[in-house]
């Protein structure tokens, strides 16, 4: 895993012949959680949710504020460590990893209100994100000829952070202080940085937050674009439109588990769905 | 996809006139290979230095000072701004670097300096120590710093900022007040018959003896000279330098080479993909760890490390005169530390440098010499200082019947002069703090990678260096492949690098070069 | 400060509780090898009478002046390392009044404006001049604290708290040199040498003087004053929101600038007091004197947990009594180092205070 992290520009090239959209059944879904559970003093944040998320889907999580999407991220990807329940990647049990065990594994994340590293550049941003390179140990980044295996790595990883600037059109902010960047272009810019770190599935928290329309097309299309590439997206979103017609696969959360899952068309028939948004209480 | 060019995100952001200039700045010094970029921070170190030596050049001949006494008030200036280089680089390397609020410098220096001290120091000496060579001290001491930065990070590193203040002060106070213990000298005496000698301090054999050993045969300053020692005493001596003064600047060599290096090792990992996760860890812990980045790992290397490049600081900063003493260690170093890098700019490793020879220089020694100028620059006017009052009240009593002499007097007396600067740094904090928290230069960009991000040299035949230099990207990335990116190219160029964008759409361009896991 | 610990990341470490156990197990050892020693005579009664009571007056002093330090840092968000230097000013300018009062006539008026006429005051011989003083020491205090808030800390309201500590480190080298500079550097005696007793405490044990009873008296007082003050009054409601959300209280219409001048009133107030009441139990003056008391404030408003007046006060004294107490086992060089150890335990292992961080003021 990391040996192949260690060669980063090969990874889309990999991922695009051995992912693509097969349908192995009898592999083990790369996402699946099981029955978490989180409390906050006396209330259940989280309680009790389970979900499968099938490869190379974007799948949907929706629910009313408070339904305790945002923390069921946070559990799955090890800010918080869940009180109960399981967390499976690719069949291996994750639970109570540490985010960065969690984020090498394959799996990562991005912030409901866009963290971009403020006093960085944009390209630094993305170049931060690969994992396992060379130049992060201290003696390589110091000694003289260790250096120059770094700074070979550095310039490949240049090309690819390049590139991923151009596939999200944010190539022109490269060299800007992420702190400068709209609201908008931080979404782009926090989407990009997560690709960057060479993930198989990725959980987006509410990426088309205060985006303007015309970059929320954008946005959608790059989503689909990746899907195609092999990527697996869970999609936390507002937007019933953005779900209904992009998700091929909806996760209803509501009080802190999982209301029902099912194609779009099977959630907008489904009675306790419409409950729990028109006449349960939020 | 068919959204008109230009209205996307892109041109909706926020860069209002004033960051645009900004960035033409900054695009102006980036467009400087990195090479030329250091050359041009290492003139302006030097640079400052010279003005800094030209000043107190004049300074000594405006009191009168022969060439001796220049060259001495020269040397130990270079004293102060190469301790203070070298102590703000390291902290920079923790606060600028990587925001770890460490307060706890002086301790961390006592520990290298003690360590230093009692490895080295003669068995036979009021305070003995093991007598073992200087070297052995010098690593040893960095390695006891390292360690007991280790033993406070482990717990420590989890702490928010303040709380890691207190606690880093805390220690650094328990450290000085143990180094000052005669109880604890005496146990260590009765343990392993070393002993620190408490608050009266411990002779040790310093760094200085590397030049002693340079200039005099078997290091003794009575015997005679080495071959060096005679060339450079006999260059003095044909401008009546002495002896005592060339030997003082042999140390100097000695600092400026500390300074090279730890200015060489910053650079170094300021330029990296490690120092990036060192800036990634001082923006957003978190985002770092979820983009997968062992930050606890990454923390306490640079807390082990910087603790030991303080360690070695504060060697060669008491190995000047071969004595320490806890008094020396006290919490108010690490302030003046802080002061340093906040003037120079907290995340430049250049600005760390020019900060500390600042401070070391115009903030730290300057202002001792204000009495003297002043009492000179009177008796030129023909106007007689007289004796000091005993009190402020008696030079305020003065003051209030218009007469300011007393006042001046009594400001420029003794030590009032020295709280007088004191008040001054304290100020000084304080503007910068509130008017420029960036520092002399710490609102540059520096780039935390070992190539020049914006140069995408693979594609182009010259290495341009501009950020325009990704036009030439189009032509050689022409795999078959992987994700179409620009599915609407007619939507985008605005511009030359956009024209480029827009037909660049291959995202894997290692695969041209053949995929070796395959 | 970083949003990385808000978020609770229990999975990292096993936090603390089993460390904190240990914590208490050796603090009942010590308690249990105390009592058996006292019995069996291995440690002598007066010994143990008189540490506490020392204990208990620098730990009445430290949590008068953790109050104020603890009300800035809740309801200002910074660590003010400034702290220390404003019981600096108190200590002077007070006792520079008390001497004006004291030596009317009998010396020069620079000597005594400047504390170095040599009266030995004690609250017998000029009751008027102390609580003059004392008040004085107060109000002085305020002043400068409300001079300095107006310079330094207003224009920086918005700042993170670690640019305002900074900006702190630069008044604490200003106050404290400004100090130096006027009153210079000796040390000086200012009360009475001899002592005054009034009540004998234990046989053997020494008496207390009639200067460390007014200490004591006093900062009860005081103490009790700023209790009423927070529960009954508005003000102290408002404090207590602000302490707690600040953000929330700005939407709840809390005028929070005045709320900030009144901390300061309040808690600078009581740093000054602090700072008079001191000098009655060592009797000397030196313009170090805050800022050597500066970590072991913090270590008794930590203690307590940050926010809490009452904390600061239980805070003040279990770090006087643990550095005064702590002498019975360990050599007393490390009687200080001994306290700071403590502050940093509770740090690390339960940040918000021994008391749990109810947050009260």
């Amino acid at each position: 895993m990391s040996e192949q992290a260690a060669e980063p520009a090969t990874e889309v090239g990999d991922r695009t012949t051995a992912g693509g959209e097969s349908n192995a059944t009898d592999s083990p879904p790369p996402l699946r959680v099981t029955n978490l559970e989180k409390h906050f003093g006396g209330i259940a944040a989280v309680d009790g949710v389970s979900f499968d998320v099938h490869e190379g889907t974007l799948t949907g999580l929706i629910g009313p504020n408070g339904a305790g999407k945002s923390t069921a991220f946070d559990c799955i990807t090890g800010v918080y460590a869940p009180d109960a329940g399981t967390v499976e990647f690719n069949g291996e049990d994750i639970t109570g990893l540490e985010p960065f065990e969690i984020c090498n594994r394959g799996l990562v994340r991005t912030f409901q209100i866009a963290r971009e590293l403020e006093k960085m550049t944009v390209l630094e941003n993305l170049m931060l994100a690969p994992a396992g390179q060379r130049g992060e140990a201290l003696w390589r980044s110091v000694t003289p000829i260790a250096r120059r295996g770094v700074a070979a790595e550095e310039r490949d990883l240049r090309e690819r952070v390049w590139e991923t600037l151009e596939f999200f059109e944010i190539d022109h902010l490269a060299e800007e202080y992420a702190g400068t960047l709209s609201g908008g272009q931080r979404k782009l810019l926090e989407m990009s940085r997560a690709l960057m770190t060479d993930p198989d599935v990725v959980l987006l928290d509410e990426p088309l937050a205060g985006v303007n329309p015309s970059l929320e097309k954008k946005l959608l299309e790059r989503i689909h674009d990746l899907r195609e590439e092999g990527y697996t997206f869970l999609l936390v979103e507002h937007d019933m439109d953005v779900i209904m017609n992009h998700c091929e696969r909806v996760i209803v959360m509501h009080q802190g588990t999982n209301l029902a899952a099912g194609t779009p068309e099977e959630i907008t028939s489904n009675e306790r769905v419409i409950d729990a948004y028109l006449g349960g209480e939020v | 996809m068919s959204s008109p060019p230009g209205t996307d995100a892109d041109s909706t952001g926020d860069g209002d006139g004033g960051s645009r200039s900004d960035s033409d700045a900054d695009a102006a010094s980036r467009s400087l290979l990195p090479e030329t970029r250091w050359q041009r921070d290492v003139v302006l170190i030097l640079a400052t230095l010279l003005g800094i030596y030209a000043l107190f050049a004049l300074i000594g001949l405006a009191l009168d000072f022969d060439t001796n006494g220049i060259l001495n008030v020269l040397r130990e200036l270079t004293l102060f701004a190469a301790v203070y280089a070298m102590l703000v680089l390291a902290l920079n390397l923790h606060w600028g670097y990587t925001g770890l609020f460490n307060i706890g410098v002086a301790g961390f220096m006592a520990v290298g300096v003690y360590t230093m001290a009692i490895l080295t120091a003669s068995p036979d000496a009021t305070a003995p120590g093991f007598g073992l060579p200087l070297w052995v001290g010098i690593v040893g001491g960095m390695a006891m710093a390292a360690l007991v930065g280790l033993v406070a990070a482990l717990p420590a590193l989890r702490l928010r900022a303040d709380y890691l203040a207190i606690v880093t002060l805390g220690l650094s106070e328990i450290i000085r007040l143990t180094f000052q213990s005669m109880q604890f000298s005496n146990a260590l005496e009765d343990a392993l018959g070393v002993a620190t000698n408490g608050g009266s301090g411990m002779n040790f054999p310093g760094t200085r003896n590397v030049v002693q050993y340079a200039f005099y045969r078997g290091g003794d300053r009575t015997s005679e000279p080495t071959v060096l020692g005679d060339a450079l005493f006999g260059l003095g001596e044909s401008f009546d330098v002495l002896p005592l003064v060339v030997l003082g600047w042999g140390y100097n060599v000695v600092l400026a080479i500390g300074v090279v290096a730890f200015y060489v090792l910053l650079v170094r990992i300021a330029n990296s993909p490690f120092g990036r996760v060192l800036k990634a860890i001082r923006e957003d812990e978190l985002v770092a760890a979820s983009l997968g980045k062992n930050t606890d790992l990454f923390k306490i290397k640079v807390f082990m490390l910087g603790c030991a490049l303080m360690g070695l600081a504060g060697i060669l900063w008491q190995g000047q005169a071969g004595y320490t003493s806890p008094h020396e260690f006290r919490p108010e170093l690490t302030f003046y530390v802080f002061i340093a890098l906040i003037i120079g700019g907290a995340g430049s490793n250049t600005g760390s440098v020019l900060g500390g020879l600042v401070f070391g220089t115009l903030l730290f020694q300057g202002p001792l010499y204000v009495p003297r100028l002043v009492a000179e620059g009177l008796s030129v006017a023909g106007v007689e200082l007289g004796p000091p009052p005993n009190t402020f009240y008696d030079a305020a009593l003065a003051l209030g019947s218009l007469d300011p002499l007393p006042m001046l007097a009594y400001a420029t007396a003794g030590t009032n002069v020295s709280y007088l600067r004191f008040v001054l740094l304290g100020v000084v904090l304080i503007l910068v703090v509130q008017r420029r928290p960036e520092g002399l230069l710490g609102h540059r960009i520096e780039t935390a990678a070992a190539v020049d991000l914006s140069n995408r040299s693979r594609t182009t035949a010259t290495d341009g260096g501009s950020s325009n230099s990704s036009s030439g990207s189009t032509a050689t990335n022409a795999d078959p492949g992987s994700m179409p990116t620009n599915a609407d190219p007619g939507s985008t160029p605005t511009d030359d690098r956009r024209d480029s964008t827009a037909t660049t759409d291959e995202r894997d361009p290692g695969s041209t070069d053949g995929d070796p896991d395959e | 400060m970083s949003t990385i610990d808000t978020l609770g990341r229990g999975n990292a470490f096993v936090r603390g509780r089993p460390l904190l156990s240990v914590v208490f197990l050796v603090g009942f050892a010590l308690l249990v090898d105390l009592v058996h020693g006292m019995y069996t005579g291995r440690i002598p009664l007066e010994n143990v009478t008189r540490l506490f009571w020392n204990g208990l007056l620098v730990g009445l002093i430290l949590g008068l002046a953790g109050i104020g330090l603890s009300m800035t840092y809740s309801i200002l968000n910074f660590a003010n390392f400034s702290h220390g230097d404003l019981i600096t000013v108190g200590a002077f300018s007070g006792w520079s009044v008390t001497y004006l009062l004291a030596g009317a006539g009998a010396t020069e008026f620079g000597a005594r404006v400047l504390i170095d006429a040599n009266l030995n005051v004690t609250v017998l011989s000029d009751p008027f001049a102390v609580v003059v003083g004392l008040v004085l020491a107060s109000a002085l205090t305020i002043l400068i604290a409300l001079v300095v808030d107006r310079l330094v800390y207003r224009p920086m309201r918005d700042s993170s708290g670690i640019s305002l500590l900074i900006a702190s480190i630069g008044v604490a080298l200003v106050l404290r040199h400004l100090v130096a500079f006027v009153y210079r550097a000796h040390t000086r005696g200012v009360t009475g040498g001899e002592r005054v007793d009034i009540l004998p405490v234990f046989e053997g044990a020494g008496n207390v003087s009639v200067n460390t009873a007014t200490l004591m008296v006093v900062a009860v007082t005081l103490m009790i004053g700023v209790h009423l003050l927070v529960q009954r009054t508005k003000l102290g409601t408002a404090m207590r929101a602000m302490a707690d959300n600040q953000d929330l209280a700005l939407i709840t219409g809390i005028p929070t600038e005045r709320v900030v001048t009144w901390t300061w009133i309040l808690g600078a107030g009581l740093t000054g007091a602090a700072g008079f009441l001191i000098v009655l139990e060592r009797g000397t003056l030196d313009f170090n004197i805050g800022w050597g008391l500066l970590l072991l404030i913090f270590a008794a408003v930590i203690l307590g947990g940050i926010g809490s007046i009452y904390g600061a006060i239980g805070g003040g004294l279990i770090i006087g009594l643990t550095q005064s107490l702590s002498t019975i086992w360990i050599p007393s060089d490390f009687a200080t180092p001994a306290a700071f150890s403590l502050m940093i335990l509770v740090l690390l292992f339960r940040p918000s205070g021994l008391f749990g961080g109810v947050s009260t003021a």
